[in-house]
């Protein structure tokens, strides 16, 4: 079908021009903004050649990083359960979990200093029982247990689905060759649910890189790289260092993407 | 090294081994079954049966109801779960690791042994080797034909030398020349290895192929057991009769000493019956001339099928009978013919 192809093409230019308009203009009009601060060029590294940013860096990375594998045990056990176990009220359970994905980061924030702040659950539980008030809702562990509670429920759902899809005559045949439940994990369950652990781990590990309102729920002082963005754009007006800064991010974490869509498109193959 | 000994099979005994699902299903009644050490023991029976429920049980995947028991070597196994219980385990989808190498795959069992990577590398190549796939040995499964895999998922089973081996509808998955192939392969195998053996089917010529022993199955119960040629020419019922093979039915009565029909009569031994009707499978009888024997019927259909012809017979009260004749007999749709029966295969009811 020539025509439908020529028809095809026809509204491809459009819909280029409105990608370019909406997605590549602003980008390059950031690189350029970045460029033209009083350091001129040097500004495009200056992630690397300032310390507190560098600093800033290394700490988001590990707190995304730290809070992407906890979300991936949590979930992988909880999807395992929900997976594997048939009992009443399973559907409403599953519901009730996956109520988060419409949370904003705000919202996830707020519910993090109910749970962990000064007047917090954990705090009064923690007092009742003789050993202080224990709040940790305005650190760098509210903000963990932020991204957990954010990412959990997306990464819940992926997982469940693979585990789903798991063909059970796998299990048992590792088990009927003398597998133990672990090393059925290790060697069955793991490496099949892995190109869904790879995504949705991905994906949760660019949200928390980039996250931004639950950082500012919690405590403006917080030292991660949006909050860092953000103060450079409006408290200091330094518009070329949060260019920059926004570029470095956007780089950091466009790389981590395609690097596991890569390994987990091969491992995929593997599976055939 | 942990090496087990050769493979010698197990004994097995279920005694009262009934099965009934959470939701209610009731999938097997109590059931009790002798296999003896090498044998081949096949269950047959229609789909829904309990032919996988029944070697579930004998695996440890699924536990019998209360009061089942399951023996190896007469000792009680019921509550040894299956990695516990020394069996190798042959899928219908045959359940090949996907994230693992052929070799490798054959080799898991070892592995999670703790035998040692060379001696494991080593054992497995050689079971590829008695399974002629030793050229494979490096192959992810996804590259691997239908046929491949069934031989890899019996290395597999076979590498840990288990004293069992269950096979769920192995062939199932193939075209027919390569089932009749892989069926000769196996039983070659199982036969070499004395290994005790559980083949779940629903193909007739598969399990009277293979077979010891077969135990053919009816709504979660055992319809009969016996060997190959029992169950083919000395059905227990009209069940048996007829999911194994075509089987003739004539029916009449017996009155001193012969079996009188509509078609004529024959000489048969025993006492008279009001009723009574005579079974026989089509390649026992012989088709001779009209009035050359007891009975007569009119040819309705010939089918030319190379090294025989399939012969429709009618019989004066309107029954069908489908016999076999050489494939150089003559015969005319619409003649007469007599039929002569061995006493020695026929079956009166
Ligand atoms: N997990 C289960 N829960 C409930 N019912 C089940 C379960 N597994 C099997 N059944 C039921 O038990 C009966 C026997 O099943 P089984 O799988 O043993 O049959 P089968 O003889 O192997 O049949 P097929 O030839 O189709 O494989 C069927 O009616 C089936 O629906
Ligand atoms: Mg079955």
């Amino acid at each position: 079908m020539p025509s439908a192809d020529r028809l095809a093409k026809l509204f491809l230019i459009p819909l280029g021009a409105f990608v370019l308009a909406f997605f590549l203009l602003p980008m390059v009009r950031l690189v350029a903004v970045a460029g033209s601060g009083p350091n001129g060029l040097a500004e495009y590294l200056v992630l690397i050649t300032n310390p507190r940013h560098f600093g800033t860096l290394i700490a988001t990375l590990l707190l995304s990083a730290t809070a992407t594998l906890a979300t991936l045990a949590i979930g992988v056990v909880v999807a395992l359960f929900l997976g594997r176990n048939r009992f009443p009220g399973q559907k409403a359970l599953i519901a009730m979990l996956t109520l988060p994905l419409a949370f904003p980061g705000v919202v996830v924030g707020f519910m993090i200093i109910l749970l962990a702040g000064r007047q917090g659950l954990i705090g009064s539980i923690s007092q009742s029982l003789g050993m202080g008030r224990m709040v940790f809702a305005y650190s760098m562990a509210g903000l963990f247990a932020g991204y957990v509670y954010f990412s959990l429920p997306r990464v819940m759902v992926t997982l469940l689905a693979a585990v789903e899809k798991l063909d059970p005559s796998l299990e048992e045949a590792a088990r009927s060759l003398g597998a133990s439940r672990a090393q059925v994990l290790r060697d069955v369950i793991l490496p099949g649910i892995g190109p869904s652990l790879m995504a949705s781990g991905a994906i949760a590990f660019a949200t928390a890189m980039g996250a931004f309102g639950t950082a500012f729920t919690l405590a403006t002082r917080i030292d991660v790289l949006a909050m860092t963005i953000y103060t450079e754009f409006t408290l200091s007006a330094n518009f070329a260092s949060a260019a920059a800064l926004s570029i470095a991010l956007g780089l950091i974490t466009w790389g981590v993407l395609a690097l596991t869509r890569n390994f987990a498109g091969d491992r995929v193959a593997a599976a055939g | 090294m942990t090496d087990t000994p050769a493979p010698t099979g197990a004994a097995i005994t279920l005694s009262g081994c009934g099965k009934t699902f959470p939701d209610g299903t009731c999938a097997l009644e109590p059931l009790d079954l002798q296999i003896t050490p090498g044998e081949t023991i096949v269950l047959l029976g229609p789909s829904g049966c309990g032919k996988t429920t029944t070697l579930r049980i004998i695996a440890g995947l699924e536990s019998p109801d209360a009061g089942g028991k399951v023996l190896f070597d007469g000792q009680d196994v019921t509550q040894l779960p299956i990695e516990k219980r020394n069996v190798g385990m042959v899928f219908q989808s045959y359940a090949l690791f996907p994230n693992m190498s052929v070799i490798e795959n054959v080799a898991y069992g070892l592995r999670v042994r703790g035998v040692a990577k060379k001696e494991r590398l080593a054992r497995a190549a050689e079971v590829l080797e008695m399974m002629r796939i030793d050229q494979l040995a490096e192959r992810r499964i996804d590259q691997l034909s239908g046929g491949q895999r069934q031989r890899v998922a019996l290395a597999r089973a076979l590498a840990v030398r288990p004293r069992v081996i269950l096979l769920d509808e192995p062939l199932t998955a193939l075209d027919a020349a390569l089932r009749d192939h892989l069926r000769a392969e196996i039983d070659g195998l199982l036969r070499r290895l004395a290994i005790t053996a559980i083949y779940v089917t629903h193909d007739q010529a598969e399990a009277l192929a293979l077979g010891d022993r077969i135990v053919v199955m009816r709504h979660g119960a055992i319809a009969q057991i016996g060997s190959p040629r029992d169950i083919y020419f000395r059905p227990a019922d009209d069940f048996v009769a007829s999911f194994v093979g075509v089987t003739n039915r004539l029916e009449g009565a017996v009155r001193g000493g012969r079996f009188e029909t509509a078609a004529g009569s024959i000489a048969v031994a025993g006492p008279d019956r009001a009723t009574a009707s005579l079974a026989f499978r089509p390649e026992t009888a012989v088709l001779c001339g009209a009035g050359d024997s007891g009975l007569r019927f009119r040819v309705e259909q010939v089918h030319f099928q190379g090294a025989r012809q399939r012969v429709q017979l009618g019989a004066a009260d309107g029954g069908r009978l489908v016999v076999e004749a050489a494939a150089d007999a003559v015969l005319v749709v619409g003649d007469d013919v007599g039929l002569v029966l061995d006493p020695a295969r026929f079956v009166l009811v």
